[in-house]
């Protein structure tokens, strides 16, 4: 067992699970999207994105550019957060809705990053 | 982008990765813990400003306490934030100082610099591999007369030597081992405009691998290998190596052609000298016996020539090995008792050829006091010590390096030159007397800069298109004469041509010159340049053969319709 592949698959499925935790429910509902959730999506995609940097193969390229996707499209959301709130903290349902779905596309993007990482797996066989 | 980004990346990982935990554990805390307000209530920081606080204050900015006045519990927290981002930055430039100095990184951004600059390569280029002494002087020849190259050399400080050298265009050099055959394309090796591969490392397995590695990866370009073993250049030779050079036997037919033909010898060493240098007066090694000190890959090759024309040898060397025959005494030389086992007292010459300087030249001076009429010949290894050997003013002096890169200007400078001195070597000593006479009196003593004309659009437009086109005659004399006063002679002799694909030794002047000629000139670089004139412009021929001043378009006009 590589220590190394433990922590790089270890966040990668992280990154794709918060992802997931916080897209999963009413769109417009913010009581399913917490903002917590969100950050620690965030933090983890960095994370995940500074691991993949520097292998030049074609695998390591592509997890590279999802990793890079992903974050693009959960700084886009974080932004709409940003300059969608009010002082009091409430969303509209509008900003809520966008914010979700951006956040949906960096989802995307991290299930093509498990899945490469499943395939690759698969493929060396050791 | 090249391996060094990948490599700098890769070793910046773990820092960056500690800055990402702390911001994101600094962040959270801020964002959690709730502030006190005057009245008593509680506040939270969004994650926005707790990111804004974060930013300011690990990097040492500190703009204070925003949006407002933190309480205690924050302040704790915020201390241990400020000491972890201090350790994270810490580390991170750490990081960066110890890659910046790290070989491999270096490595990496040398080599990178590299093959963009033989990218960069657009007009024909030669490749040294090996920059030692030799490469060094055929390096700084080839720049002299405007050739670009690339290096490649196993040691890292020969190639920052060559980053030294003051050379009038950039030649990029890579630390590398030249038996790779990745070294030799990343040096530009199947590059088009690469013109020709010299392989002058110190190892003869080397430059077998160089010569071998361009036949198979760019064939079609000449190779000029140095070996210094007989077997190393009967191998190379059998697969097609366009030139070998062996300093050992090379001076060895120099020594043979000496004794023989001592005119021929001059000629050949004017011809051959690197700039700069003039006509020596006559040295031609005396009959009768001679004395030989070192009996290596040197000492066998001259003893060759002594005895292919017949003169009496006695070899000095250490080893008491049977040596074909030859009378031969033990020991160094450097001491007079083997000297004068050797008959030092009768014998005409003596050669000091061990492999190393001090021991030639403690043989030769020694020897000089015992016998002061004595021809010596000594060999010189290396070029720092050559202030010895000139003090010493030896009649003949060896020198390797210098021998090599001698064949290896005169290969890639002139092509024609090599058949011509293959016929000063033929021919007899009155002949090359002659030539050295007409020579000296149209051109002076210095070293003569050596060209090749060639009658075809790119060399000499003019004449071509003359010749071709407005069917015009011209004499190889015609060439000769100065654009500026077309009855005085330039500084310049025609030595050698191929006429009608015919080789011509020393053609006349009244020569007709044929599309596809090809004349090899000896003469002044004034000579040259002038004659480059009459080459290139079509006026300046018309000139030079009719005498008439060639005009415009439209003062031919005016003058006819006057």
């Amino acid at each position: 067992m590589n220590m190394e592949k433990v922590v790089f698959g270890f966040f990668i499925v992280l990154a794709a699970t918060l992802n997931f935790g916080f897209v999963y429910g009413e769109a417009a509902d913010p009581r399913h999207h917490h903002l917590w959730e969100f950050f620690a999506a965030f933090v983890v995609n960095i994370v995940a994105t500074v691991l993949k940097l520097g292998d030049r193969t074609q695998v390591g390229a592509i997890h590279l550019a999802t990793s890079l996707v992903a974050l693009l499209q959960l700084t886009a959301a974080a932004l709409v957060w940003f300059f969608a709130s009010p002082v009091d903290g409430s969303l509209s349902e509008d900003a809520m809705v966008s914010i979700v779905s951006l956040s949906a596309g960096a989802l995307l993007a991290n299930v093509v990053s498990v899945t490469i990482l499943i395939i690759e797996t698969t493929v060396q066989r050791r | 982008m090249g391996p060094a980004f990948f490599l700098a990346i890769r070793r910046l990982r773990p820092p960056i990765l500690v800055l990402v935990g702390v911001f994101a554990v600094g962040i959270a805390g801020l964002a959690i813990l709730p502030g006190t307000t005057e009245d008593g209530g509680t506040w939270h920081l969004t994650i926005a400003e707790a990111l804004y606080f974060m930013a300011y204050t690990a990097t040492t900015i500190g703009f204070g306490e925003i949006p407002r006045a933190f309480n205690d519990t924050q302040r704790l927290w915020v201390t241990a934030m400020i000491f972890a981002s201090v350790i994270g930055w810490a580390y991170l430039v750490a990081s960066l100082l110890a890659l910046v100095q790290d070989r491999a990184f270096r490595a990496a951004l040398v080599a990178g610099q590299f093959r963009r600059e033989v990218r960069a390569l657009s007009t024909r280029f030669y490749l040294i591999c090996g920059f030692g002494e030799t490469g060094m002087l055929v390096a700084k020849a080839l720049d002299h007369i405007g050739l670009r190259f690339a290096l490649v050399d196993i040691d890292e400080a020969r190639v920052q030597e060559a980053e030294l050298l003051e050379l009038r265009q950039s030649a990029p050099a890579l630390a590398a081992d030249a038996r790779l055959p990745e070294s030799l394309i990343a040096a530009g090796l199947q590059k088009n405009e690469c013109a020709g591969v010299l392989a002058l490392t110190n190892d003869d397995q080397a430059n077998l691998a160089v010569a071998m590695a361009v036949r198979l990866l760019h064939p079609g370009i000449p190779v000029l290998a140095r070996a210094m073993n007989r077997e190393t250049a009967a191998n190379m030779a059998s697969f097609g190596t366009d030139h070998i050079l062996n300093p050992f036997a090379t001076f060895g037919d120099y020594l043979a052609m000496a004794i023989a033909s001592p005119g021929s010898y001059r000629l050949w060493s004017w011809l051959t000298g690197l700039p700069g240098t003039t006509l020596e007066p006559e040295t031609a090694p005396p009959r009768g016996h001679w004395i030989v000190c070192g009996y290596g890959r040197f000492g066998r090759e001259v003893v060759g020539a002594f005895r292919s024309h017949g003169l009496d040898v006695t070899v000095v060397d250490p080893d008491e090995a049977p040596h074909d025959g030859l009378a031969s005494v033990r020991g160094l030389g450097t001491e007079a008792g083997p000297l004068q086992q050797a008959g030092v007292k009768d014998s005409v010459g003596i050669v000091a050829g061990t492999d190393d300087d001090i021991t030639n030249l403690s043989i030769a001076v020694t020897a000089r006091e015992l016998n002061p009429q004595l021809f010596t010949i000594v060999r010189q290894n290396l070029q720092a010590n050559r202030p010895l050997f000139d003090a010493f003013d030896a009649n003949i002096k060896m020198v390797s390096s210098e021998i090599i890169a001698n064949q290896c200007m005169a290969l890639i400078h002139s092509p024609l030159l090599a058949p011509f001195l293959e016929v000063v070597r033929r021919e007899t000593d009155a002949w090359a007397d002659e030539v050295i006479a007409r020579l000296e009196a149209s051109i002076g003593e210095r070293t003569p800069s050596i060209w090749t004309v060639g009658v075809t659009a790119g060399s000499a437009p003019a004449v071509h298109r003359a010749i071709l086109f407005e069917g015009s005659t011209v004499t190889l004399g015609d060439l000769r004469r100065d654009p500026a006063r077309r009855d005085e002679r330039l500084a310049c002799e025609a030595l050698y041509a191929m006429h009608k694909d015919k080789p011509v030794v020393l053609p006349p002047d009244d020569m007709l010159l044929e599309p596809g000629d090809r004349v090899l000139f000896a003469g002044r670089r004034s000579a040259r340049a002038a004659q480059w004139q009459a080459l290139r412009n079509l006026n300046v021929l018309e000139y030079v053969l009719t005498g008439a001043e060639a005009h415009g378009w439209l003062w031919r006009k005016v003058a006819r319709s006057g």
